[in-house]
Order: C-alpha cells, then structure tokens, then sequence
C-alpha cells in the first residue's frame, strides 16, 4: 500500500471534526477580553427619510454606558463601503457610508453605535436614543425605482446604478430571420445567504504601538485590510486581521460591512477592546441580501430545436446602495442566461435598480439561480411548442468537448470576456437520467397518481470557479521534521484544512500527519491573500501548495547539499523525512535546520474553471393543498480533479437543499412602506431535516481543469444552481393538465394551489 | 446572576462554555440546545436562574479528550458537519433522543431533528449519523460494545 501520493481524491475524514464535535471550535463571538466593551447597533427603522435629529443625552447617561458614536463623531468624512469586484466609477456615488449621515435608505441602516461594559447594557441603551427622521416616499420594487419619482441619491437623478449588456454575435439578425421565437417573463424572489453563526467581531487597539487587531475576518480578509486601513489612516501593515472558526459563509459571510469599520473605529475611540455580535433579526436586515431577479427574454429556434439566439432585459434590485460583490450577481444573470447550451447570438441587458432595501451581495450560485430558472423554463416551453422531448431539446443545444474552450457573451462595460474551459456536458447529463430512471418514470409524467400528480424534470448547469489573480501559499519545514502549512484560502466551514492538509502531504510526499497544521486567512499567515469565493480556495490556494511545495523541497535539497558535501541536484528527499546524497549518505530532516526552512509559493491565474452538471427531479403534487413532494432529487456534476470525495459529496447534497429552499419557500418578503416583514427564522423559512429527504448526488472527476496544475476545479455551487428551474419544471410538469406555467418562485403552497386553480384540460 | 440571564449566555460568557452556539435567540435554530434534567431544551428561551438545581448536560458534557464518542465518530464518519455551527445542538439533540428512544426509525430522527438548522450538510448525512449510532445506545447487554456516548 502506498502510504504517500495516495491523498488527493481519498475519502478522508476531516481534521477539523474533532474539534467541532466537540464544542471545541473558536468562533469570534466565543472571544473574550479583560475590559472589553460590547457595542449594540441602534438601525434605522424607516427605510427612507432625512435624519433631523440623533439625541444621544440620555443613553450616555445609563450607568454601564462608555459612550455613543454617531456619524458626528467619525470624522470630516464618513468613509464609504467600496466596490472589491467591478469597482467601476459608475458605483462611486451609490457607497454606502459605514453609519447613516444625513439620510437613511434602508431600514436596518446603522445610526448609532452604544458602547457599555455588558451587552444587555447596551441594548438597553438603544431604546433611550431618540432619532427624528422625516419620511421620504420609500422606493419599495424595481418598478417603482425606473420611475424616478422618489430618488434615493438626489444629486445623481436616477435609480438606475448601471445596465450591464452581455453580447455574443448579431442578435437582431439573428431574430429577423427566425422560424420560431417566444418571448416570456420570470421573476425569482429575495432571498438570502443565512450563514447560521451571526456576525461577529473583536477589536483591539494597541494605542502604544498603534496597532489594530480585528478578530472575526472571514472570505476576504486581505480586501478588508487594505479598506480598513484607508479608512482608519493606518498602514495595512499595522493592521491584522484574524479568521476565527467561521459558521458558514454562501458568499454573504466577510464581506466588507458598515461594522466591519464601526467596530475597529470603536475600539481605537474608546481605547478598550470593543465585542459585536449581531443577533438573528439584525443578521436579516443587514447582511447582503440577493436574488431580486425580473426579465422580459425572447428566444429564436429553428424548428429543429437548435437554438439561434435569445435576447432580452433583466432587471436586479439591487437595494439601497451598491457594495463589495452588489454587481455580481447583476452581471452573471446577463453573463450565463445562456448556460452550458450553444447560443451563438446573445443580447441581453440587465439594469441595476437602487430600493430603499437591504443592499445585495453574492449567494451561493449567484445569478447563476436566478438565471437558470428563466432560461430552463423557457427550454421547456419551447420544447413543448416545437413538439420536441425535452431531453433530445438541450443535448442538441450543450456545448460540445470539441468546441471547448467557448467563447460565451461578453458582458459591457468593463468588456469581461470568459470562456469554457473544458468537459463533457452530455455525460453528466446521461448519468443523471441513468440515475433518475428517467425513462421509466417518464411514464408516470402528468399523471394522477393515489391523490397526487407527479412531474418530471431536468436541468443542466455550469459553475465559475477560481478567481484570480493571485494566491499565495507558504510550507515551513519545521524543526521537529513536520510540515506547517499556510495559504491566503479561507475556511467558511468547507472543509479547507482538511483539503489542504491532503494536497501538501501528496505534494511534499510524507503522509498527512506530518502536517502540523493548515493555518488559513487570518492576514498574518502569507503576504497577500485573496481568500474564498467564487468556488476558488482549492483550485486557486492547492495550485499555490503545490509551488510552495516544489519550492520547499528546492531549499531543503539546497540546505541538505551544503551538510552532505554534493550538489542540491544530487540529493533526493525520502517520504519528506530524511535527505540521501550520493553513496547513500544520508540527513534526517528534523535535525536539518534550527530555525526551521520556509517557502513561499503563488499561483496566478485570470482564466476560469467550469464545473458543469445536470439535475433531475421527481415531484409528487398534491393540487388541492398545493404541498409538492421530493419524490426523488439527483444531481451529477464534474467539478474536475477532486481533492476529497467525502467533503465533495457534501458540499452537492447541502447545496441543493439550500437551492430547495430557494425554489420552495425562503422569500425576504417587504411591504410598500419598505419595512422587511421576514425578520425572525419564525418567518423566513429554510429548510428543516424533515423536508427535503430524498436527494443523491454524484461527484464525476471525470475532466481536470486544463487551466491549473491541480486539475482542480470549484465545487460547492452546483447543487444550488439549476434547482429553482428544476423545480419549476418538475410542478409544471406534474400539473400539465391543468396547463400550469410557473413564471415565478418560490413554490409555495399558496402559488402551486393557485396553478392549480385553472380548468383541467 | 442578573434575573434576566438567560441559561445560553450563562453557559456561554459567565461558566465559558463556549460549545453551546446561539443561532436566532427565539429558539428556533436550536444551536443552543442543552440538556436539562434528561430533556433537550432551548437555552436561549430559558433563564439561567431556572435552571438552579437541575442537572444540565451541554456537548462539553457528551465529549472526553481521549477519543470522541460512538455519536461524535458516527458524525464524523457520516460528513454530517461542515462549519460545525449547529453541531453541538445536533449531538445534544440526538443524545437526549437516542437516550430514551434507542429503536427510533429515520422518520422520528427527522422529526426530532426538524427543530435544529442547519444550512450546510441537507441534513441528509446528519440523519444517517444519528441512525448509524443508534446501536451505541441500545441498553447494556443487546449491545456488545456497551459503549455510550
């Protein structure tokens, strides 16, 4: 047996586990310091108007309070929330200030910030501030921003942030020319991330030195620095930014937020340690929202089924103001309605409309859901016009191997070209039918079956991965002979130091429990990180372990070579543990270097990877109550070289249910007046352990990424991608008699009934 | 010990038992969940002055530095945890479960486990978990290993 070389793609079971399991894991609000203050977040409750007055007298005054901070107190300035991905100067004068200065636009907006020596002091504290705001008429949908009537930034004279236009070829020719086109509009609600660990972080201001140490970082928190640095006047070296145990991320979790500067500003005003954790209704309203999606989309087919072109305008309500990642998941709804399917003509706009509602951000698959969902029903009432079967539809229109790499729409303004980088699309699409029994359950389409009408569907999908452009990675030969492993990679609960643990191992050729450690993040650990999104850790962190890994074994044969009496090139490195020269002479590695020997590595990369899949669903309906049943869920994907089958498999089944909630139930629901009426988990619904029992999922490794030395493709997103619109078409198929079209999600209860309602064909 | 203390931010910042997570604070997400006097509550919705004179169990109490426990290997064992957030709720959830029901069937696992989110794993390997360590659980002499949690 193999004892090195054989972890990449083994079943191991995770390092982190043991600390978990037994409530031994460290996550920020588990913190605690000597003299800490804990602050609590007084929020606008109205969602637009003119603050008139803050009167801060009376909290200052509860004994336990320290002090108040209000927008007065920052400074000349308030500093805004930048832009980290497409900072265009578009966005500029939508920023949102870290604390509401003249205006609020959204309720949830921070106003003031009490400081006291307990929590519950604090949070008594809110209630004796007293805020005079002067209504503004709140901008509660997407229609009503295009309307321009109330405008949340008077100076711009628009809600409209900025239109992307994704464009590949001649669509209007392609139009003109066309035997068949249908023009439909869908609607996906908001919707949300919902790590279950709130918010959370600790400040400490070393006045003596003039450092900061900021506890909670998580996803990014090298941007985060070089933000907060700006912000607070202080060199990035004076900052370190830690990444304690993170309670799930889905892309909302450590992004760059208002407190992620009130907390650290707090600390350094009041010279003590300064503790926030949010509680869960703070969490709704504050925390990135996403999903907000409406398009008007035409598309144009020979009668064949091969696809000519599709065209169309998106709308994204993109909240109060645009921040970090806002425009993402904007860009992608334009960028991938096409999908793994061959569109040669595409022009699809998408406008970015500012409400008075919580800001949105990445989730998990963004606009990738959202996107699916339109372009997958529109496949299937397409294929039902032109007569065709709907598997025979899409495998005629996926993307074929030999036309990778494809080209796909380039989205306007920043010119953002992309391309497929490799795979099969019609296996992962046959293994899926295979494994739903799809044939023979065909059967069972449409029909009333004891009570209920069963639906059958499919999807296919395509996941980005590995943003660049950079990683970096760092191994230090300890000297007690173990490996330490460090890599600007985040943990957000998805397994990294296990994953990492297994590509240093096989890189340096020693067995996993030489691994001391994998030490991840925190902005202490490697120069320059970028850290985890865009299902990029691994792809991305493991390709820069593998230089630092090469670059290690360099400077150990360098240092080996010197002891030995040889040339480094006459040295060989046994099982990472000893160092042979010629004639056998031999050097063990713990005794090698006091000091230890340290190597960097980097990967650096502007291409993507593209993990791609199909889903299936089974659904039993019950048309009287409106309840749809899981009959059976199975989802195949290719994410490329796979580091740990067991964390894969996971991450695809947790995945999907997230997308099920999604599809069924999870919906940020707002009323005219703008006030969010979902603000407990007793009113936004995700899915619990009883409602989604019956989901497979198979992990292909069937075609490593060309792009990476790893092969190594994202992983995580692929379940939650294509389940809006399987869904979708699972009901509508179970409820063809009654000719129902599902045009908008989520499905719940009240909507599938009212499908339900028209008369049965 | 203020009145108003409730028994999570108790165990939490006063005893620094920090294992025990608080998810929602209105006893939905069951992060939070300990055991009192045999039963699996919500400490988050109790008050630390309530529980004067029980007995409560929080995953602290389910675990040894040796080597984790029958439950807590069949977790691992399963993938039935990624950022580990609800974890602690699981495994007190499912040992106050498995402790008087150790015959239960997977219908009953759901339902009892339908009171904790999680928004990682889809539950899915948390159930096959918690029906994997049943045999733990069984009372001395059915099972051979006689091994509890």
């Amino acid at each position: 047996m193999r004892t090195v070389n054989s972890l990449i793609g083994s079943p191991i079971e995770r390092l982190e586990d043991l600390r978990f399991l037994r409530g031994r894991g460290q996550y920020v609000d588990d913190l605690a310091r000597k003299d800490m203050l804990h602050a609590a977040i007084l929020r606008s409750s109205v969602a637009h108007g003119r603050i008139r007055s803050i009167a801060v007298a009376a909290a200052r005054a509860l004994p336990g309070v320290h002090s108040v901070i209000t927008a007065k107190d920052i400074g000349n300035r308030v500093p805004r929330v930048p832009m980290r991905l497409q900072p265009l100067p578009d966005f500029e004068p939508f920023g949102q200030p870290v604390i509401a200065e003249t205006k609020v636009r959204y309720v949830g907006e921070a106003i003031a910030v009490v400081l006291a020596e307990t929590a519950a002091i604090a949070e008594d504290a809110l209630g004796l501030i007293e805020v005079e705001i002067e209504p503004l008429p709140a901008v509660a949908d997407r229609r009503a921003s295009a309307q321009d009537a109330s405008l949340l930034f008077e100076d711009k004279g628009t809600n409209l942030a900025i239109k992307f236009r994704a464009v590949r070829g001649d669509a209007a020719a392609a139009f003109a020319d066309a035997p068949y086109v249908r023009r439909e509009s869908f609607r996906t609600q908001r919707h949300m991330a919902l790590p279950l660990e709130p918010r959370g972080l600790l400040a400490e201001w070393d006045a003596a030195r003039g450092r900061l140490t900021l506890s909670g970082g998580a996803k990014v928190l090298f941007f985060n620095r070089r933000t907060l640095a700006k912000q607070m006047g202080l060199p990035e070296s004076a900052i370190e930014i830690v990444e304690n145990d993170v309670g799930g991320g889905f892309g909302a979790r450590g992004e760059f937020y208002p407190e992620d500067f009130l907390i650290p500003f707090a600390a350094r005003h009041t010279g003590r340690p300064v503790k926030w954790t949010e509680d869960r209704r703070e969490h709704l309203m504050c925390v990135n929202h996403a999903r907000e999606a409406e398009c008007d989309v035409e598309i144009a087919c020979k009668r064949d089924g091969t696809i000519l072109a599709l065209r169309g305008h998106a709308y994204v309500d993109v909240g109060a103001y645009m921040r970090t990642n806002g425009a993402v998941g904007a860009r992608n709804v334009a960028q991938f309605m096409s999908g793994p399917y061959r569109i040669p003509h595409i022009d699809v706009d998408v406008a970015l409309q500012l409400t008075n509602k919580t800001p949105v951000g990445t989730y998990r698959g963004p606009g990738r859901f959202e996107t699916d969902f339109f372009r997958e029903r529109l496949l299937d009432m397409v294929a039902q016009d032109l007569g065709l079967d709907r598997v025979e539809f899409r495998r005629r229109n996926l993307v074929s191997q030999r036309e990778m790499p494809y080209q796909i729409a380039t989205i306007t303004p920043f010119e953002s070209k992309d391309e497929f980088d490799s795979g099969d699309y019609q296996t992962t699409l046959d293994r899926c039918l295979d494994e739903i029994k799809w044939t023979e359950k065909s059967k069972l389409a449409g029909k009333l079956i004891d009570g209920r009408y069963h639906g059958l569907a499919l999807g296919c999908f395509i996941e980005g991965g590995a943003a660049g452009p950079k990683e970096s990675a760092r191994i230090v030969l300890e000297p007690d002979g173990l490996y330490s492993v460090y890599v600007g990679s985040s943990a957000i609960g998805q397994g990294l130091e296990t994953a990492f643990a297994q590509i240093a191992a096989d890189a340096l050729e020693v067995t996993i429990d030489r691994i001391r450690g994998v030490f991840h993040g925190s902005t202490c650990y490697v120069d320059d990180g970028y850290g985890a999104y865009h299902s990029r850790s691994v792809v991305m962190g493991g390709s820069a372990m593998l230089d630092a890994a090469k670059n290690l074994r360099e400077a150990i044969r360098a240092q080996a070579a010197q002891r030995l009496g040889c040339q480094p090139s006459e040295v060989e490195i046994v099982e990472g543990s000893k160092a042979v020269g010629p004639g056998g002479k031999s050097i063990a590695l713990n005794g090698l270097s006091s000091e230890g020997i340290s190597a960097e590595g980097a990967f650096l990369n502007k291409k993507h990877t593209y993990t791609y899949g199909a889903h299936a669903a089974h659904v039993a309906v019950d048309a009287k109550l409106g309840h749809v049943e899981l009959v059976d869920y199975v989802v195949v994907e290719d994410c490329g070289r796979i580091i740990n089958p067991l964390t894969v498999h996971g991450q695809a089944i947790g995945s999907v249910v997230q997308g099920l909630g999604g599809a069924m139930m999870e919906h940020l629901v707002y009323d005219q007046e703008g006030q969010l009426l979902t603000g407990s988990l007793a009113d936004y619904l995700i899915p619990t352990a009883s409602d989604f029992p019956n989901i497979r999922a198979i992990v292909m490794g069937d075609h490593p990424s060309p792009i990476n030395p790893l092969g190594a493709k994202g992983a995580g997103e692929g379940g939650i991608i294509a389940a809006g619109g399987v869904m979708a078409n699972a009901v509508a198929n179970a409820l063809s008699a009654f000719g129902a079209q599902p045009r908008e999600l989520p499905l719940t209860p009240t909507r599938v009934w009212e499908l339900a309602q028209a008369p049965r064909k | 010990m203020e009145p108003r203390l409730t028994l999570a931010d108790c165990l939490r910042h006063h005893l620094r038992l920090t294992g025990t997570h608080v998810g929602c604070e209105h006893g939905v997400c069951g992060a939070c969940t300990v055991i009192v006097d045999g039963a699996a509550v919500r400490s988050c919705l109790m008050l630390a002055v309530q529980a004067e004179g029980a007995e409560v169990v929080t995953v602290e109490g389910l675990s040894n530095d040796a080597d984790l426990t029958p439950l807590q290997k069949s977790f691992r064992r399963h993938h039935a945890l990624q950022c580990g957030f609800c974890t602690p709720g699981m495994i007190t959830t499912a040992h106050a479960l498995l402790s008087e029901e150790p015959d239960c069937d997977a219908a009953r696992v759901r339902e009892v486990l339908s009171g904790n989110l999680c928004r990682c794993t889809g539950y899915i390997p948390i159930v096959e978990a918690v029906l994997d360590a049943r045999a733990a659980y069984q009372p001395k002499g059915r099972d051979r290993s006689g091994d509890r949690a």
